[in-house]
């Protein structure tokens, strides 16, 4: 079906947001990945976390590298800019956009091969200058467009399809986005849409970086029966800490939880996510706390999912710079160029 | 010996020991007597211990070439003794410090011993402090040797120690120990000596890379991403410093980013991130960094973001001389990149020519969306120059290109970020935010339409190719001109440079004219190359193309791009690394002209064409 261009006709009665816009405003060109790809998925839960946000798409950029997972970002948001650089080295390019204008919303979009391989560098300074942004990785623990090399994700126990062994431990995304000091850490599933929707939510409203590992079965390359990315093992072992619900600036929080279990985290913007507690063990603000279990329960072959970690209180990359608030592609020239007398003055400094 | 004017002196030092600093004092005096200094730093890849030359022709005032010979050493190096000694022309002078005296086997050479350690030891009481002013020491002794104006030199350290007052004193009593040791001691002053000039007062002294940095904050850069290389380190960090004090809005926040990045990979990613959304970014590099940079600079191209790059080459090849000069890397970044890519580079010759063509780089980006690589060296980027003053018209206006804005986007139909609506090869572009419905695009490195979508097909592509191949012509029309000096009108004999070899290649020119051999030049200021560059080579049978590279880079750039015919072109080639002399330059070019057949006839026919 990737062939066909999709029609343009809007039924009257599909449902608005506050902006008036429809669930097919917020989409892209129709996907060419393989029928049952968890990456349609992701995309799915990004154009739903956007309706209902109320989020002018053009004030959304989405940035993304190589890969499956990289071309992703043509299949939602239409309305927003887009920016398919080079393998791996997303990062950099979130990076200085977000310097150029600190008032848009950065969604970058990754893979395994991208962020644990080639990118691991610029992946790893991106967290450790606090960029502002939602760095979402659709980890399937493959090399989908070079058909199926493992990547460096992929569990040790975890074959090829071919039954090939894989000889190395795999990296844990979230656990070295917790150790570089990212202020938000969630992990998803690609089959959990009630799951995924809020995390997303909470991902991009939240300041400063927010990560999301989010497992995405390769359908076509590893989702057999040795494989631990699978959606048959994902669903057999998702561990999920938390329920968490994103609850919008100036809206009543409705949803009753038991008493003791909820905890409530300020947002940026006013707005607040309340995280359900499912785990007796879970604490979202103890990082420590987050990286024992993220550990133990690996060991276990549990797939801990939910927002493991958030800091309500970090300051990003601007706030560090000491930059101005007004995005920095506004500011005039007529302020960023000195002028001749100012040069005159420079001139003696040089005699 | 007779009286000169006109000479070298080196000074040999142990890096780490703070002699820079009185070595530049040494040039700076001299600059503000009105003479002609041209200062060479020749120093090692290292922090601390290894030897370290600062070279400085004293000549008169215009003058910025190297000259070959040194007349005076100062040799406070023990470890380079021998070879620096050998160095001096005969006839010329040692000075050394005797503080353990010594014997030197050369007899056409005076010896200017003065115990300099000692001097230090009984007047200072920390160790640091007598290493430090042992380096003032001699600067003292050299005002009273060359006969320089004492107060001149004293003033240029009260401003050197403006606000750090306590080290006024000090450093002044050194130079008076020196002066006095110099005065009661030698015969000063030396036949060799200092005829204070009338030099242009307006002109100023200072580096390359200090000069570019500010002609990033007149371009109105904000976004500076680079990795640490010598020698282009001091650019991004003179950048740094002038922008925190001029770029602070009235809540006392920074209109500037600048970040060290983890590596050159990174620092050029986070400049396209910046570019393409609509700031002016640049990086700075040298050699190994344009390796590493090339992917990004295919992206670049090929996705036509605007970006400014610095290329400050060292010598090469992989680390090769990292703190040797050279021009080398010419053919990759011309080229840089996979696949049919092409880059516009631009060649300033001097610090002031740093400053401008860095405004004139940021302005050719936008208005071409594509990187602009500025080729500068580590002569230009890290020596100091005197050079004519920086100047700004506050009436220029910066070329910010072809950008719509959401009032454009209303009255447009329909928005291709790759149509060729103007037919000059230079598309629209459009800023992320500034539409809620029109405008947006996807900026990719794969093969793309009109309208910036996938394509796989083979004629869209190509098409696509076509007009960037357009937009290279285009950009020809845009580049600085070449500059041309015709000294023998009619001569039928040549010179092509550019960058750094200029001030060797202007004096080689009035050498080679005293011997009857009058030589038109043409100093290659960017490229693409315009008419003039073809024009150039039409009217000459010969040319010698003067540049510092093993592999006649420029040359091959001008057959391939220029179809200029490869026997018209005569390579004189150095790569050792450092400035080229005049007298290098005239004694190849002469060399060629006495033996090569066919430069002779093409001489001849100059010579009846007078």
């Amino acid at each position: 079906m990737t062939y066909m261009k999709k029609p343009s006709v809007r039924h009257p009665d599909l449902p608005k947001n506050e902006l008036g816009l429809t669930r097919r405003d917020y989409e892209g060109l129709v996907s060419t990945l393989c029928a049952g790809c968890g990456h349609d998925s992701i995309s799915a839960a990004i154009i739903e976390a956007c309706f209902e946000l109320d989020l002018p798409a053009h004030r959304l950029a989405k940035l993304s590298g190589i890969g499956c997972s990289s071309k992703t970002p043509t299949y939602f948001l239409n309305r927003s800019h887009g920016f398919n650089s080079v393998h791996g080295r997303m990062p950099s390019i979130a990076t200085g956009a977000n310097l150029a204008n600190r008032d848009l919303i950065y969604l970058g979009v990754s893979g395994d091969g991208d962020t644990a391989s080639i990118g691991l560098g610029q992946f790893c300074h991106a967290v450790r200058r606090r960029i502002n942004m939602v760095y979402i990785v659709e980890n399937n623990g493959t090399y989908g467009l070079t058909k199926g090399q493992f990547s460096a994700t992929n569990d040790k126990v975890s074959q090829s399809k071919k039954g090939e062994a894989n000889l190395f431990e795999a990296f844990d995304l979230c656990t070295l986005a917790i150790q570089l000091g990212a202020g938000f850490v969630g992990r998803g599933f690609s089959g959990d849409k009630g799951q995924l929707v809020p995390l997303i939510k909470a991902a991009l409203r939240y300041n400063g970086f927010a990560f999301l590992d989010i497992i995405s079965p390769c359908v076509t390359f590893n989702d057999h029966e040795a494989s631990t990315k699978s959606y048959g093992y994902v669903r057999a072992h998702n561990e999920a800490m938390d329920r968490l619900d994103f609850v919008p600036k100036l809206q009543e929080i409705t949803a009753q939880y038991e008493e003791g279990e909820t905890t409530s985290v300020p947002m940026h913007d006013g707005s607040m996510m309340r995280l359900h507690k499912l785990d007796k063990d879970y604490d979202p603000r103890d990082a420590d706390n987050a990286l024992a279990i993220l550990r133990k329960r690996y060991e276990r072959g549990q797939v801990v999912t939910g927002l493991l970690y958030v800091d309500d209180d970090e300051a990003d990359l601007h706030e560090l710079l000491n930059t101005t608030k007004e995005p920095m592609n506004a500011v005039p020239m007529s302020e960023l160029c000195p002028g001749s007398g100012e040069l005159e003055k420079i001139n003696k400094d040089f005699r | 010996m007779k009286r000169s004017f006109d000479f070298v002196i080196k000074f040999a030092n142990v890096n780490g020991s703070g002699s820079a600093s009185a070595n530049l004092l040494f040039a700076k005096s001299l600059f503000r007597m009105g003479l002609g200094v041209v200062p060479k730093n020749i120093f090692p890849s290292n922090i601390q211990g290894l030897p370290t030359w600062y070279e400085v022709r004293v000549t008169q005032a215009g003058r910025t070439a190297r000259r070959d010979g040194v007349d005076i050493m100062v040799a406070m190096n023990a470890q380079t003794y021998s070879q620096d000694i050998a160095e001096i022309t005969a006839g010329g002078y040692l000075m050394y410090d005797s503080s353990l005296p010594r014997p030197f086997s050369r007899k056409d050479i005076t010896i200017l011993g003065m115990p300099i350690a000692r001097m230090c030891a009984e007047v200072y009481e920390r160790p640091r402090e007598r290493q430090l002013f042992k380096n003032v020491v001699y600067v003292g002794a050299l005002t009273a040797l060359l006969d320089m104006d004492f107060d001149v030199v004293k003033q240029a350290v009260y401003d050197r120690f403006d606000g750090k007052d306590h080290l006024i004193g000090p450093n002044i009593k050194a130079l008076e120990m020196g002066r006095e040791y110099a005065l009661k001691n030698f015969d000063c002053p030396l036949p060799i000596r200092v005829k204070p000039g009338k030099g242009d007062k307006d002109r100023i002294m200072v580096t390359g890379n200090e000069a570019a940095a500010l002609g990033c904050v007149y371009a109105g850069a904000t976004v500076a991403a680079w990795y640490p290389i010598t020698p282009s380190t001091s650019l991004a960090e003179a950048f740094e410093r002038h922008a925190k004090r001029l770029r602070v809005d009235k809540d006392g926040k920074r209109q500037v980013a600048v970040i060290q990045a983890e590596d050159e990979l990174a620092a050029i990613g986070m400049v396209i991130g910046a570019g393409w959304n609509g700031v002016r970014a640049f990086t700075s590099t040298s050699g190994p960094g344009i390796s590493l940079m090339s992917e990004f600079m295919g992206l670049a191209y090929f996705a036509e973001v605007p970006l400014v790059l610095f290329d400050v080459q060292r010598g090469g090849p992989s680390t090769g001389m990292p703190t040797r000069t050279q021009q080398s890397d010419i053919t990759t970044c011309a080229y840089a990149s996979h696949g049919d890519t092409k880059q516009v580079l631009l060649f300033p010759a001097d610090p002031k020519e740093c400053f401008d063509l860095t405004v004139e780089a940021f302005d050719l980006a936008e208005r071409l969306q594509t990187p602009v690589i500025v080729m500068s060296d580590l002569d230009i980027g890290m020596n100091e120059w005197v050079t004519k003053p920086l100047e700004w018209d506050d009436a220029r206006a910066h070329d910010r290109g072809k950008v719509m804005d959401a009032e454009m986007l209303d009255r447009v139909e329909y928005f291709g970020r790759y149509w060729d609506v103007d037919g000059d090869g230079i598309p629209y572009r459009t800023l992320p935010g500034t539409h809620p419905s029109k405008g947006a695009f996807f900026t990719r490195g794969s093969s793309h339409d009109n309208f910036a979508t996938y394509t796989e097909d083979g004629e869209v592509n190509a098409e696509n190719l076509d007009r960037l191949t357009r937009k290279f012509a285009t950009a020809a029309n845009f580049m600085p001109k070449p500059v041309i000096r015709k000294s023998g009108r009619s001569s039928k004999l040549g010179i092509i440079n550019f960058g750094s070899t200029e001030p060797a290649v202007r004096e080689a020119c009035e050498l080679l004219a005293r011997e009857g051999y009058k030589l038109n030049t043409m100093r290659l200021r960017a490229f693409p190359f315009g008419k003039q560059v073809t024009r150039f080579a039409d009217q000459h049978e010969r040319i010698f193309v003067v540049e510092q590279n093993r592999d006649a880079q420029m040359r091959s750039l001008l057959m391939t791009e220029a179809g200029i015919p490869g026997e018209k072109l005569v390579p004189v080639l150095n790569y050792d690394g450092m400035p080229l002399t005049a007298e290098w330059v005239k004694n190849q070019i002469e060399a060629v002209i006495e033996t090569d057949k066919s430069v002779a006839a093409a001489m001849q026919l100059s010579m009846r064409a007078m």
